[in-house]
């Protein structure tokens, strides 16, 4: 049986108390997207500047659990400087740590991320860990500052 | 309470459960959760199931399973006397006047959606006006605001106050020349208000308005009597009273029945067919088309037999106490608020906590064996008027015991140590 101490590592709880770029961003193209879990109503905003390919700053705000704030946190940390390619390549990593099928020497390869393994013995909270992810992949995906408001 | 839950005689002496007993009556209290013994705290969602119900489907399965009102066969005779029997009890259940008045649904849901899309539509126009409240789960707002809709009427809300009691002067004020139905939560499954259903009534029919109770939370806790409220439907669901899921009851008055047109149409709910015309059989069959859920109904029938023997008041007396007992300890937890403080309340106990989200809240106490809901509770309008995403909600039924309160206690306090 899996520990709760292997969910709430230090390091989430950390992130869940004081979150890194817990705030929105402005200026010419910044895009951001809507994070919403419609089972459990958790709701959060991914800010992103991109420079050319790579992604220059990430952001977030929003309401959420320990586990989907703490994923935003360390997301937004992790893809700073990162070109779109290897972001959308490391949230596939990602799912599949979360999801149990990343081997420990690909775990490695996640550096701080990794502290997310102990959400595969927690099926019903993958969704939670994921949703900010979902969100930074549809504002990559999604139009510039034109098209979205950064009021 | 007496009032309100529709008690008709003044309080006997008070009426006890036997705890111990009732628990050896429902199987699945014995397993344990991650090692742990299960602590059920998520009734309001679904009950649990007493033997006599899982015995009464399964033998109706093993031993008499067969169509209803179809076969002249021994089997099919059979079901249908069950099934029938089954409507006379819960008849007798809420007290009403006539088994016409008693249609078997889908669940809750269905029951109010039957009432939206044939009382409703038949009689909305444009500029009329449908009164719900703040604090009703989705299920008793969104069909009022898909048949609002298509008619061109207006749904309204009662607002609540801060305590979550619905605010009656609001309501007063609220209802009008142009208000055709009042629908409104017996038991806030979200806050764990008691609405006084009968002072409602009285001032939606004062202005002419049918009212429709959503009987979902209460029917397993309030004894109702749906004579003594005075309301015109009330819709509740078999798995919220431990019975099975899949069925539901709608009662209806039999004067407004009659005058419903069906809502579904199929075999079961005629009279006679034929490719130009079609007469409806009389109420309540006109309601239920197609094969009904047989075996639920049946099973439903051996869940009222079973609440009757222990009997509502005993159970509405330990609910209670036992809701008073956990609200005093969580309480004392720091950093908790209580998300709904109504006058009367019963059954629900929802609160917030500083240190973690409800879902938080929700992983830890059940690596303690220990069932919560954590979110929204489908009733997204009142957590925004109370200002949070979601709650945690502890929701308690007549085999719940002080010990179990107890270790949801411990369980908070592990949440103030593994979050705080």
């Amino acid at each position: 049986m899996a520990d709760l101490t292997e969910l709430y590592q230090n390091v989430i709880l950390d992130h869940n108390r004081r979150p890194r770029n817990f705030h929105p961003l402005e200026g010419e193209g910044v895009r951001k997207a809507e994070g919403y879990n419609p089972l459990c109503g958790d709701q959060l905003t991914v800010w992103l500047k991109l420079d050319g390919e790579r992604i220059d700053q990430a952001s977030f705000q929003g309401s959420g659990c320990a586990i989907s704030k703490a994923s935003a946190s360390l997301m937004t940390t992790a893809v700073r400087g990162r070109t779109r390619a290897e972001t959308v390549e490391m949230f596939e990593r990602f799912h599949r740590l979360v999801t149990g099928r990343l081997g420990p020497e690909e775990r490695e390869t996640l550096g701080k991320l990794a502290v997310f393994a102990g959400v595969a013995e927690f099926p019903i909270r993958v969704k939670c860990a994921s949703l900010p992810w979902h969100a930074l992949k549809a504002a990559l995906e999604g139009a510039a500052a034109e098209a979205v408001s950064t009021e | 309470m007496a009032a309100q839950g529709g008690l008709a005689a003044p309080r006997a002496p008070a009426p006890t459960c036997d705890v111990a007993r009732i628990r050896r009556d429902f199987p699945v209290l014995a397993r344990t959760v991650h090692g742990r013994p299960l602590v059920y705290l998520d009734n309001a969602a679904t009950s649990q199931k007493p033997r006599r119900v899982i015995d009464a489907v399964s033998r109706f399965y093993a031993e008499e399973n067969a169509n209803i009102h179809r076969g002249v066969h021994a089997l099919s005779e059979r079901a249908t006397a069950a099934y029938d029997a089954v409507r006379a009890r819960v008849r007798a259940f809420f007290n009403a006047a006539s088994e016409r008045e008693i249609v078997f649904t889908g669940g809750t849901t269905d029951g109010i959606n039957l009432v939206a899309r044939s009382y409703a539509r038949s009689l909305l126009r444009p500029g009329d006006e449908v009164l719900v409240t703040e604090m009703e789960h989705h299920s008793n707002i969104v069909p009022w605001q898909m048949v609002c809709e298509e008619t061109g009427a207006t749904l309204r809300a009662v607002p609540v106050d801060d305590r979550g009691d619905l605010l009656l002067e609001e309501l007063e004020r609220l209802l009008g020349p142009r208000t055709r139905v009042v629908a409104v939560t017996h038991l806030s499954n979200a806050l764990g208000t008691v609405n006084p259903v009968r002072r409602i009534v009285e001032a939606a029919h004062a202005v002419g308005a049918a009212v429709l109770v959503d009987g979902a939370q209460s029917a397993a806790h309030l004894r109702v009597d749906v004579r003594a409220l005075g309301c015109d439907f009330f819709v509740c669901s078999g798995h919220k009273l431990f019975g099975p899921t899949g069925v539901g009851v709608l009662y209806g008055r039999e004067e407004l029945l009659e005058r419903m047109p069906p809502w579904r149409g199929g075999g079961g709910m005629i009279a006679s067919v034929s490719l130009e015309r079609t007469t409806y059989a009389p109420i309540p069959m006109r309601f239920e088309a197609g094969t009904p859920p047989i075996a639920p109904v049946i099973g439903l029938g051996a869940a009222l037999e079973y609440l009757e023997t222990v009997g509502l008041e005993a159970v509405a007396a330990h609910e209670q106490a036992l809701l008073a007992y956990a609200t005093e300890r969580v309480r004392a937890i720091p950093g908790l608020r209580l998300i709904g403080t109504a006058r009367e309340r019963a059954s629900v106990l929802s609160f917030v906590m500083e240190q973690a989200h409800p879902h938080d809240i929700g992983t830890i106490l059940d690596r303690e064996g220990i069932a919560i809901r954590a979110g929204h509770h489908c009733a997204q309008p009142i957590m925004r008027r109370f200002g949070v995403p979601a709650t945690a909600r502890a929701s308690f039924a007549l085999y719940n015991t002080r010990e179990e309160v107890d270790a949801l206690v411990r369980g908070l306090e592990r949440v103030v140590e593994v979050m705080g």
